[in-house]
């Protein structure tokens, strides 16, 4: 199991689909880094040389892309940086609510989650 | 679609002249108030309260750095968020 940037990399897979597994690294920057490496695509990740791997790396740092620790920050500083200045995007990723205008009446059960219902609650079970 | 960069941020000229004065004056500042939500803030705003209406009333934001390029309207909610299920919280 071939590693890269900490722990990646599925052995048996072709090599395209394995760096997929690197987290900002969809299929259009797999394919450029097969291209610009010289790679050929049918490889399966396990038979990479280390030589090869070196390559992979420098393709990624030379098109300064930024890869997984470093963009979780970047994506959880741009959140954080939205709630606090306390705008109306700020406030729908507070609630877990869909942030772009869409319904909330139905649907929208990708931000909030499983169905839950909400009933009233009677007062004597609310002191209980 | 993003605005054209050529055009620079929009923001409505009455308001404009507003800070425009009130930054001239300085000293004292007194809240600005405004109805254009639409208004992009601008670096000139920041260190300005302004009160933004939101239909209803004019909610008071003190602009900061972090502000600037979003619009007056997204720090002053139209809506207000009504849940279900408080006659819980209501009763103890």
């Amino acid at each position: 199991m071939p590693r890269l940037l900490g722990v990646e990399l599925p052995a048996k897979k072709k090599i395209g689909y394995s760096l997929r597994y690197i987290y900002g690294i969809g299929p259009a920057r797999a394919d450029l880094i097969i291209a610009t490496a010289g790679l050929d695509a049918n490889m399966r990740a396990s038979d990479l040389s280390e030589e090869q791997l070196n390559k992979i790396l420098h393709v990624i740092t030379d098109n300064k892309w930024v890869v997984e620790g470093d963009l979780r920050r970047d994506i959880a500083g741009n959140l954080k940086r939205l709630q606090a200045i306390n705008c109306y995007r700020g406030i729908r990723h507070r609630r877990s609510l869909p942030v772009r205008g869409q319904r909330t009446s139905t649907n929208a059960r990708t931000r909030k989650g499983p169905r839950k219902t909400v009933g009233v609650t009677k007062a004597k079970e609310a002191k209980a | 679609m993003a605005r054209s960069i050529k055009k620079g941020f929009f923001v409505d000229y009455h308001l404009l002249e507003k800070i425009q004065k009130a930054a001239s004056a300085g000293g004292a500042r007194k809240p600005i108030q405004t109805w254009s939500r639409r208004s992009t803030i601008t670096p000139e705003f920041v260190g300005h309260t302004i009160s933004v209406h939101n239909g209803k009333a004019h909610i008071a934001v003190y602009i900061t750095e972090n502000m600037v390029g979003h619009k007056l309207g997204e720090f002053a909610p139209t809506r207000i968020f009504k849940a279900h299920g408080g006659m819980t919280r209501k009763e103890i």
